[in-house]
């Protein structure tokens, strides 16, 4: 890798978009340095499922010609941004994660990824994550775990582990994820990256493979705050595709970003969110943050959130409940994997049998269970109350406070395997990340320093109401430049894992 | 010893229910904007969405949901305020994504009734529910001797269907109707396809299967006031068959229960040719379709003045047409009844809104123009004339153009497609010859030709004059009109 390409990947979206824009690299040299990138780390770290070569160098020159007649470029004109293998990307193959998908080609595009293109952005490929984003690991993969650039013994989180791995490692500056119960932050975090979980709603489903319909949530990955806001933007807003999606425009989260600026705010800091079970160096690492936030002028006050506690086990009823009919779809019938022979039953079973991964498969038994007629007002109905209880905890904390932080997560990066065997401790992951899920509202993810026990990185979450989503930048440009001053360098820039 | 029908009901009383599905007539399927136009190519009429492609996502037709607060409105029943679609659960090929989108515990419309007449009596249906859902794909099964996936070497599925907005009316139960019970069946599901034709919702063509019936039929012992345990006799796809499929499942039944046998819970086939039904999937053990809420659709909420809106924009609904004509008209029940029965209300109507007294315009509807649309097999408003060109052909009539026979000669014509009545006049030179000249002339030639007769008629036997008259007609090929030529002859004569 020559020293200007290793040089471009250095840099932030942002300034890549600029330097496009005056004409100081093109979208073409921006993209290749990335795909030399991928080249000279994947094998280490794994993020990419499918590298569009052709396609990404072709839209590149497409910007670069664009430019070149003089027409007016989209705000991520040439800036390369990796996709969670998720999103429905026409021609380009996408798996989620599994056999049962492997060699299906969709014919139509994302809602995310069109507004990604129109935006002129270069799609570089699709990343890992975990089977149809269940896990927090991408050990769930059918294709093998991604591993964390920082340390490659360790996890990049998930499911959108595959996205933050790429972020990390400088494979790209931007990527695209979904949170369903943390899947974007807890990958963000582990990985030291910013990641954000929109207002649900607020970012179109349409054409991302589903998980748990009434949680998915795409959203941005970024290696700073200003870059991943950028994303948001760009990918947000109303979609008559998706009837969920909300009319209302985008909350000015761009603005936000540049303007971190938290004196007056009123922050909350979640009672619930700590405790046993978290890592001390998380736990320092996360009263460092809130001092720094009082020290630039917010007011900090603790907020309880009694039914946060039900928040895992409600989630691990309502998710596998959608699950195990979201999933029903892959029979072998029309699109994937085939397997068996005999009558259509026969195909179906032995085609589900031999393409999904375990997890999948505990998934869907557990929501078939708990859709059961007899069960489903003891399980689901009683899971969807909890869900309710858990928004008025939300609503009466937003009533004094403008935004909640905790850790993102309750520890740093695990081994790889270490967890693989105890699904219990895996879902323990997501705890922090899961009541923003069931509420619907904004939440995010931003570095906050390396605990100092394993030297691994720490997230601070910032959780806001629905349509707030700009609060959450506003916190986290604050604390990412408070840190990035004291520290001198981005923290990425100690990222040992590739021997950088 | 099979039990006879009249047997079975000395002994039983008949209770039936049935389920009636309409796919709606709209432009687009209920959650994409694929074209719902019936028989095209397989697999022509589809997208992402009603493929069921993973990552795709329902949006809902409001039009549908417009259709279905009409039928709801006029079967009388409550329109919610607030409900929401379900995801109902299993699977089959047929259905793209192994769930149908339906609705479970919160329907649309409840609680309703539909008046049918049953020989000029009225029976009250109760409707307990009309929600709305999707309809699936149609799978063809080739190989094999039934048509049916078991023994079938492989199977095509067409999903042009899957996806086209579809209501589902339940009724409840119906007791009480005795002998009568296979003739309201048949009654109710007319009348439900008259009110759904009026309000423009669906085509109802039960032989295109856009209207398909399922027939809950149970006995219940006399007297007992128990009922007993039903079956379900699925697509029943003819008014007839709805009728024979309750006419015989009553002495199967009771078959059944006077050997001391028990009624098994089932779905049941109805076999066009033979008329009787045969056993298919038990329902002893219910199916868990593990209904829950469908996360991909927002609850419905029907603004309450748009309802009322919708309420005012209603139709003329059959019930008050039928009073509304057998008034205006002057008819008996039973000639209302063969008029919808043929089919021959709306041409009627026309007729009439277009000048024709009724009395002609039912003489010629059903008549003349009855035979021949019986000969070509098709409903008279299926013929290749319209209202207003009857109603020109009686006004040829009463005006003295037209004799009876040549206007049949000038349906003919406008049927071949010759024109309208006035240029099939004009073209076959079929008019009344009331050129007084010209038929004076024939009158003189016949009064010379036939001098006993005229000498009788001048001494006063005019019943005599027939004879001249019939020699002019015979003269004029029948283009005279008859009454005017007995007056010139007996003008003539006098």
């Amino acid at each position: 890798m020559t020293g200007m390409g290793r040089e471009l990947t250095r840099k932030t979206a942002t300034e890549l978009a600029a330097a496009i824009a005056a004409g100081d690299v093109s979208a073409v040299e921006v993209t290749q340095a990335h795909l030399d990138q991928i080249a000279a780390t994947d094998d280490r770290v794994r993020a990419f499922l499918h590298v569009a070569t052709n396609e990404a160098l072709a839209q590149a020159r497409a910007v670069d010609e664009k430019r070149a007649r003089g027409e007016s470029l989209g705000a991520l004109a040439g800036v390369p941004v990796a996709v969670k293998d998720l999103f429905a990307t026409a021609g380009v193959p996408t798996t989620c994660g599994s056999k049962i998908l492997q060699g299906w080609v969709p014919p139509y595009e994302s809602t995310v990824t069109a507004r990604l293109r129109a935006a002129d952005a270069v799609v570089l490929g699709k990343t890992n994550m975990d089977e149809f984003a269940m896990g927090s690991s991408t050990e769930n993969s059918g294709y093998g775990p991604s591993h964390n650039p920082w340390d490659l013994a360790k996890v990049p989180g998930g499911s959108s582990g595959g996205s933050a791995a790429a972020v990390a490692a400088f494979e790209a500056p931007l990527s695209l994820g979904t949170d369903t119960g943390g899947s974007i932050r807890q990958p963000a975090a582990v990985c030291g990256i910013v990641g954000t979980k929109p207002t649900y709603g607020g970012s179109s489903r349409y054409g991302v493979v589903a998980f748990a319909s009434s949680l998915d949530t795409p959203g941005p990955l970024g290696r700073n705050v200003l870059d991943t806001a950028l994303l948001h933007q760009v990918i947000s807003g109303h979609d008559p595709m998706d009837a969920t999606s909300i009319d209302a425009p985008v909350p000015p989260v761009v603005e936000a970003a540049r303007h971190g600026d938290v004196s007056g705010m009123t922050i909350g800091v979640v009672t619930e969110l700590a405790g046993d079970g978290y890592q001390p160096g998380v736990m320092s690492r996360f009263a460092e943050a809130v001092e720094v936030l009082q020290g630039l002028g917010a007011k900090v006050v603790e907020v309880s959130c009694p039914h946060f506690k039900y928040g895992l086990p409600a989630y691990y009823l309502i998710a596998p409940s959608e699950v195990s009919s979201n999933l029903a779809r892959f029979d072998g019938m029309r699109y994937g994997l085939r397997a068996g022979t005999g009558s259509a039953e026969e195909v179906m079973a032995t085609t589900r049998a031999a393409g999904f991964g375990a997890e999948a498969k505990r998934r869907i038994m557990l929501g078939t269970y708990a859709l059961s007629s007899g069960y489903y007002d003891a399980y689901y109905g009683k899971a969807q109350q909890v869900r309710t209880l858990i928004i008025r905890d939300f609503e009466a904390a937003f009533s004094q406070v403008d935004v909640l932080v905790s850790p993102a997560t309750p520890t740093t990066a695990f081994d790889i395997g270490e967890r693989a065997d105890d699904p219990m401790a895996m879902y323990l992951a997501d705890l922090c990340t899961i009541p923003s899920n069931l509420a619907g509202n904004a939440a995010l993810s931003v570095p906050v320093g390396l605990a100092p026990e394993n030297g691994l990185p720490v997230g601070l979450q910032v959780m806001a109401p629905p349509l707030a989503d700009d609060r959450l930048y506003r916190v986290a440009a604050a604390v990412e430049a408070a840190f990035d001053s004291r520290r001198g360098h981005p923290l990425l820039a100690e990222a040992k894992g590739l021997g950088a | 010893m099979a039990v006879t029908y009249e047997e079975a009901l000395t002994r039983y009383e008949p209770v039936f229910g049935l389920e009636t599905h309409v796919e709606l007539g709209t432009r687009t399927k209920m959650f994409c904007g694929c074209i719902t136009t019936f028989g095209g190519e397989p697999n022509s009429q589809v997208c992402p969405v009603c493929l069921g492609l993973p990552g795709s996502l329902p949006v809902v037709n409001r039009t549908a949901i417009e259709y279905t607060i009409k039928i709801g409105l006029a079967l009388n029943c409550t329109i919610a305020s607030w409900c929401r679609f379900a995801r109902k659960n299993y699977f089959y090929p047929d259905m793209p994504k192994n769930f149908q989108i339906s609705q479970y515990d919160e329907p649309l419309c409840s609680e309703g009734y539909l008046d049918v007449a049953v020989s000029g009596e009225i029976v009250r249906v109760s409707i307990e529910r009309v929600h709305l859902e999707e309809d699936t794909g149609k799978s063809l099964h080739v190989g094999g001797a039934t048509g049916r996936i078991q023994g079938a070497e492989y199977s095509l599925v067409d999903y042009n269907r899957a996806g086209i907005p579809l209501v589902e009316i339940v009724t409840k139960p119906v007791p009480g109707t005795g002998s009568m019970a296979p003739d309201v069946a048949r009654a109710y599901v007319t009348e439900l396809r008259d009110v759904l034709r009026s309000l423009g919702v669906s085509d109802v063509r039960m032989e295109e299967g856009s209207m398909r019936c399922d027939v809950n039929t149970s006995l219940s012992v006399r007297g007992s006031g128990v009922w007993g345990t039903r079956t379900e006799t699925k697509n029943v796809n003819s008014l007839r068959s709805v009728e024979r499929a309750v006419r015989s499942e009553i002495p199967r039944q009771a078959e059944v229960l006077d050997a001391g046998g028990r009624v098994v819970q089932e779905t049941r086939h109805f076999h066009e040719e033979s008329g009787e039904t045969t056993s298919g999937r038990s329902k002893e053990e219910a199916q868990d379709y593990r209904y829950f809420p469908e996360p991909d659709l927002v609850p419905v909420a029907p603004a309450a003045d748009w309802v009322e809106s919708i309420r005012a924009s209603l139709p003329e609904l059959p019930s008050a047409r039928r009073s509304r004509l057998l008034a205006a008209w002057s008819l008996s029940e039973l000639e209302f009844e063969s008029l919808r029965n043929a089919g021959a209300l709306d041409v009627v109507e026309a007729t009439v809104a277009a000048g024709a007294s009724s009395a002609d315009a039912r003489k010629w509807w059903m008549g003349e123009l009855a035979r021949r649309a019986n000969e070509a097999g098709v409903e008279v408003s299926y013929l290749a004339i319209t209202p207003a060109e009857v109603a020109r052909v009686s006004a040829l009539v009463s005006a003295g153009t037209l004799n009876d026979r040549l206007a049949r000669e000038v349906l003919d014509g406008v049927l071949a497609g010759e024109g309208t009545p006035d240029e099939v006049v004009e073209k076959r030179g079929l008019a009344v010859v009331s050129d007084d000249s010209a038929l004076l002339s024939a009158i003189d030639e016949a009064i010379a030709a036939n001098p006993d007769v005229a000498e009788k008629v001048r001494s006063g036997k005019v019943q005599a004059a027939g004879v001249i008259v019939g020699a002019v007609m015979k003269a004029t090929r029948g283009k005279a009109d008859a009454a005017r030529v007995r007056e010139l002859v007996l003008e003539r004569l006098a």
